[in-house]
């Protein structure tokens, strides 16, 4: 069967302004906008806590995502997170971009390439602790209500972003 | 005025809904835009195609004007809203060290999801150094906990440290994005007659 080609990525403006809308709809309807790392902190305190309950309890950063009773949105970003899982495997079908690989640039090895996806995860969700949130919950929905913490962040990712992007652009182009 | 969930009871199922549903188009608009694709994301950082700019910028002053528009026409009460709460030092230091993980991981917490569910296995590497991430978090949290809390200064927002008004700050924000969308135009061509161009 002849390999169809994947369909045409949307322009980047037309995603952002519907991501923005949904930013406002979230404000509109929860007071709050979109997240990304507390579905993983979140998902990571109940997966620990079911298998050694002691460990979780003693460490607040998993313990504050477990005694949550009084606050209604915990669960908010793990569902929305599961719904960006499925609208990203939806959309991937429908544009012909599932496929099982490793993205990464002609000139380096697949283990390298995980090697360092796997050392950006740990630094990125380390790094989330102190700052609060990610691109996501900081950035995007800090950014747009004009929280000066959100700034920051954002102009610090892209500095430290270019400042090592040489060094590792042998892994990528 | 709004946020719904503070006027009316809404049912925790039909928050969740909602949660799902804005996910799921958060999702499709993230995929769209190729941000399942590690290498492509990261060329905001060699030049060569700066969508990611194009997409957060984008989103953000959108929502900024939507909600400054709503909280004028007293649609959105925005002293009811989630501002995030500023911690200067751990917020800048610790966006430096996120922008050198997202170099090497090629893909943010949110955008690790969408590669994984469209089968790139260099998310599933991202997933498993994010959890790796936290629970050495856990581990450390105890001796870096005076660090975390520094130079906070609560949940005020940048036109009230300022002194301006929300809308004029808004309005000039937004300028500025348009001329940085100008600029990342003229960067992209510039860079990308002087390389072998975008990532697939």
């Amino acid at each position: 069967m002849k390999k169809r080609e994947p369909r045409p990525y949307w322009n980047p403006y037309i995603v952002g302004v519907g991501i923005g809308l949904l930013i406002i709809l979230s404000f509109l309807v929860t007071g709050r906008g979109l997240g990304a790392i507390g579905a993983f902190n979140g998902f990571l305190a109940s997966t620990i806590h079911a298998i050694a309950p002691d460990y979780a309890s003693s460490k607040p950063v998993f313990s504050t995502y477990l005694s949550g009773v009084d606050h209604p949105l915990r669960d908010w970003v793990l569902i929305e997170i599961a719904g960006v899982c499925i609208g990203g495997l939806l959309s991937g079908i429908v544009s012909r971009r599932f496929r099982f690989e490793v993205i990464k640039g002609p000139r380096i090895s697949n283990v390298s390439r995980l090697i360092f996806a796997f050392s950006g995860g740990l630094l990125m969700a380390y790094a989330a602790k102190f700052t609060r949130g990610c691109t996501s919950g900081l950035a995007l929905s800090g950014g747009s209500v004009l929280s000066p913490g959100a700034w920051l962040f954002m102009i610090s990712v892209f500095i430290g972003g270019y400042s090592v992007a040489w060094i590792m652009k042998k892994a990528w182009n | 005025m709004a946020p719904l969930q503070f006027i009316y009871e809404i049912p925790e199922a039909l928050l969740l809904l909602f949660a799902l549903l804005t996910g799921i188009a958060f999702g499709i608009f993230l995929e769209k835009a190729g941000f399942g694709n590690a290498r492509k994301l990261v060329q905001q950082f060699y030049f060569t195609d700066m969508a990611m700019f194009k997409v957060l910028f984008s989103a953000i002053v959108t929502a900024m004007l939507g909600i400054y528009w709503l909280s004028y026409f007293g649609v959105l009460d925005i002293t009811q809203i989630y501002i995030n709460s500023s911690y200067l030092w751990p917020q800048m230091l610790g966006g430096i060290v996120f922008g050198f993980g997202f170099v090497l991981a090629g893909l943010c917490p949110g955008t690790s999801c969408v590669a994984v569910f469209t089968g790139k296995l260099d998310g599933l590497a991202v997933f498993a150094g994010i959890f790796a991430g936290l629970i050495l978090f856990a581990e450390t949290e105890s001796g870096i906990s005076g660090f975390l809390n520094i130079s906070s200064i609560g949940d005020i927002t940048l036109y009230e440290i300022l002194h301006m008004n929300y809308g004029v700050l808004s309005f000039l924000v937004a300028i500025i994005a348009i001329m940085a969308f100008w600029f990342a135009g003229r960067v992209e061509e510039r860079f990308n007659k002087s390389s072998s161009g975008p990532a697939s």
